[in-house]
């Protein structure tokens, strides 16, 4: 029997449960837990600059290799630093633990010295939180802790530790908890039988069909799966911004994305389909646009492990609780022997699918005259190319995240991170960080902008500390891209605070970290920058590259529209 | 429509809130709510009266059980049921409104448990519409303070709310 410390059960149950890495920040109520790892050397620290930085580079780790990142924070200002990064992987099931330190036990209430109720902040924004109450109960709850977060429906969930809890001269006996059960939480593992059955039946029968699918499919780890299905059945396949990646996108039968600035042939495709095979999506409002408009003739098969998803916006006809995993795998030995009821249908289907396809190819958007300034589109493209579209790709929020998402073209899942749900700016450099300090022999790039950058710039310094070789691609258009989109589109383009005045000297504040910076002015220079940028896989470089400030993302669906009324370029529409 | 939820859940700190907060969170609405631990001390019992549409209800269900801390729901109004809901009021009594009073609540099968020169104070059991009837009926006389501790229902018949 071993006897530890409250604080020493937590860096032992951490390098039991195999967590390497931990993002975090000290301060007064977390002191015990930080001389406990300082007196370990299996699971590493890294010392953030701002806790919110903590959440998104554990958030990106965890969206790059389907296990929970791990956060620690002090109590107070600390905790809610942390809010934004929690709400973030919350709102995209993204697996996390957050232990927050805590005042101690009997000053909770007096609006102690950084005292917050961070289990009450956070309520809405958790899937679970626990608060210690004892000790000896540490190696469960953390357990459970991690359970929760990584099963069913990932989330984050937080850890509130009250410091007497770690005090160094209470010992309790530690035994690592290889499994938990709660009463009350049973994820399903499979869908039902009967419902599969009845999908599988009108997708055999369908005419117009199109898979719709979502980040449940990567975060299910039912990516080969959904290909094989997709594949067989020869269908067209759109995925949302959060599911790219789980089908190639280099493949023929994948139409790009949908929703508000999807491709002009997904949102024609779902709009005009009779049968919608929903996996893993959650028919979210930037998907469909308005509901009552949304694919008037369709059918909907909607699969998710979330039974609140199901009919939440938009009604299923049916609907299957489920795993993605194991409900493609019945669909497809369901589909063993079986052939789709009228195969000239779904030719006639692909020569639609195919025709719009025609219309915008070549009018995407107009790239840059010799000597211009570049337009942010074609950066991404030669970003793409320079990786050979292999690298892990975050970013920011705004124009250039809804740029990389249309213009680099992943065929894996994960590769492909960013903040869906919440939007949130600041998100892409230290998730970046966090992806590259744990898979330091990839490629891992950011794309931002100069207004997201700055909301979490402070990380070059903890880069400068523990190494993080990312490429940070600035499409630098000194305005807040999409803000000033929707007023130049709503607002007769009065630019009420989307201009950025007084940028700094971007070089400059790289090279005082010690990283190299590259300005970009032209379309010549590109080229060579880039080269230079991904020379050393290694090394932090800072790639400015000034892009036009007019350009719009399109397409751009039209507000109360259908999934088919969209904005095509600044002077056509359908 | 109006429904009644019955919810088992671990009687642990917190549990009360996050059924509370989901509600206001997801812009449901709660009519009227009561708890107390059960039988099984590690059980609390929970029960709201909500209004919604078939859809609204359905989602109702399904994120109070996605809750981590409830273990058991039940939506009482699907079946037969029985609803009650106890009520105290203070009510003036003075002169000729004192036997006035006593006829209403015998009539309503309520009881007098507490007496002053000027007031009665009554407790009435039933369901939501007959504490309302009461209320109607003495309002006349001067309602002083209500006390309604919510809806609380359990199904007719064999069916059991349990582990």
């Amino acid at each position: 029997m071993e006897l530890l410390s409250g604080a020493d059960m937590i860096a032992r149950f951490l390098q039991d449960e195999g967590v390497e890495y931990i993002y975090g920040y000290p301060g007064g109520a977390a002191l015990h837990i930080y001389d406990a790892l300082f007196r370990q050397d299996k699971v590493k620290h890294i010392l953030v600059r701002h806790e919110q930085a903590a959440t998104h580079a554990a958030d990106g780790y965890a969206r790059a290799s389907g296990k929970p990142g791990t956060v620690l924070v002090t109590s107070g200002p600390g905790a809610t630093n942390a809010v934004t990064g929690i709400a973030t992987a919350y709102m995209d099931s993204i697996p996390m633990v957050v232990l927050c330190g805590q005042v101690m036990s009997h000053l909770i209430g007096d609006d102690a010295f950084q005292e917050t109720d961070i289990v009450g902040v956070t309520r809405p924004i958790v899937k679970h939180s626990f608060s210690i109450k004892h000790p000896s109960e540490i190696p469960e709850v953390l357990k459970k802790a991690y359970y929760l977060a990584a099963s069913g429906r990932p989330g984050p969930v937080v850890v509130d530790i009250p410091k007497d809890m770690t005090a160094p001269t209470e010992r309790y006996e530690y035994v690592y908890p290889k499994k938990v059960k709660l009463r009350s939480y049973n994820p399903v593992t499979r869908g039902h039988t009967g419902q599969i059955k009845k999908a599988v039946e009108l997708m055999l029968k369908a005419r117009r069909p199109v898979f719709y699918t979502g980040g449940g499919v990567v975060t299910g780890e039912a990516s080969e799966g959904l290909t094989d299905l997709v594949k067989r059945l020869g269908f067209p396949i759109t995925t949302t911004l959060m599911g790219i990646g789980a089908f190639p996108q280099s493949d023929d039968q994948c139409l790009g994305w949908l929703g508000m600035h999807g491709s002009y042939e997904s949102n024609m495709a779902m709009h005009h389909a009779d049968l919608i095979i929903a996996i893993g999506a959650r028919f979210d409002d930037r998907v469909t646009n308005n509901t009552s408009k949304f694919c008037p003739t369709a059918k909907i098969v909607h699969v998710d492990i979330d039974p609140s998803s199901i009919s939440k916006t938009v009604r299923a006809d049916v609907p299957i609780v489920g795993p993605a995993g194991s409900v493609i795998n019945e669909m497809i030995s369901l589909l063993q022997g079986r052939e789709i009821a009228s195969p000239e249908a779904l030719t006639e289907w692909w020569q639609s699918i195919d025709g719009w396809r025609e219309e915008r190819r070549g009018k995407l958007y107009e790239p840059s005259a010799e000597g211009e300034v570049l337009k942010p589109q074609e950066v991404i493209e030669a970003v793409c190319r320079a990786t050979r579209g292999q690298a892990y790709v975050t970013t920011d929020v705004g124009q250039h995240q809804m740029f990389a998402a249309q213009y680099y073209k992943f065929d894996k899942p994960n590769r492909f991170v960013t903040s869906g749900g919440l939007g949130t700016m600041g998100f892409g450099f230290p998730a970046a960080m966090g992806i590259k300090q744990n898979f330091p022999d990839e490629q891992v790039v950011c794309f931002t902008g100069e207004g997201s950058f700055q909301m979490m710039m402070q990380e070059l310094s903890t880069c400068k500390q523990f190494g993080g070789g990312v490429k940070i691609i600035n499409l630098n258009n000194a305005s807040l891209g999409m803000v000033r989109q929707w007023q130049d589109l709503n607002y007769k383009s009065r630019h009420a605070h989307s201009y950025m005045e007084s940028l700094p000297d971007f070089q400059k504040l790289i090279e005082s970290y010690g990283f190299t910076a590259l300005k970009v002015q032209t379309k010549e220079e590109l080229e060579s920058a880039l080269e230079k940028t991904f020379a050393d896989n290694d090394e932090l470089v800072f790639l400015d590259v000034a892009v036009d400030p007019h350009e719009h993302v399109y397409p751009m669906q039209v507000p109360l529209g259908s999934m088919r009324d969209m904005l095509l370029s600044k002077t056509e529409r359908t | 429509m109006r429904h009644i939820i019955s919810i088992l859940m671990e009687n642990e700190p917190g549990a009360l809130s996050r059924v509370v907060g989901l509600f206001s969170q997801r812009n449901f609405n709660i009519e009227t709510l009561n708890v107390a631990p059960t039988e099984d001390e590690t059980l609390s019992r929970l029960t709201v009266t909500t209004i919604g549409d078939d859809r609204v209800i359905e989602q109702i269900t399904k994120h109070l059980n996605k809750l981590v801390d409830v273990v058991k729901l039940v939506d009482l109004t699907e079946g037969s049921h029985i609803e009650r809901e106890l009520m105290l009021v203070k009510v003036k009594a003075l002169g000729a409104a004192r036997d006035e009073v006593k006829r209403t609540v015998d009539i309503f099968r309520a009881q007098i448990v507490d007496v002053t020169p000027s007031q009665y104070t009554v407790q009435i059991t039933g369901d939501a519409s007959k504490l309302d009837a009461f209320l109607e009926a003495m309002s006349p006389v001067g309602l002083l303070e209500v006390a309604r501790t919510g809806v609380s229902g359990i199904a007719r018949g064999d069916k059991v709310l349990s582990l």
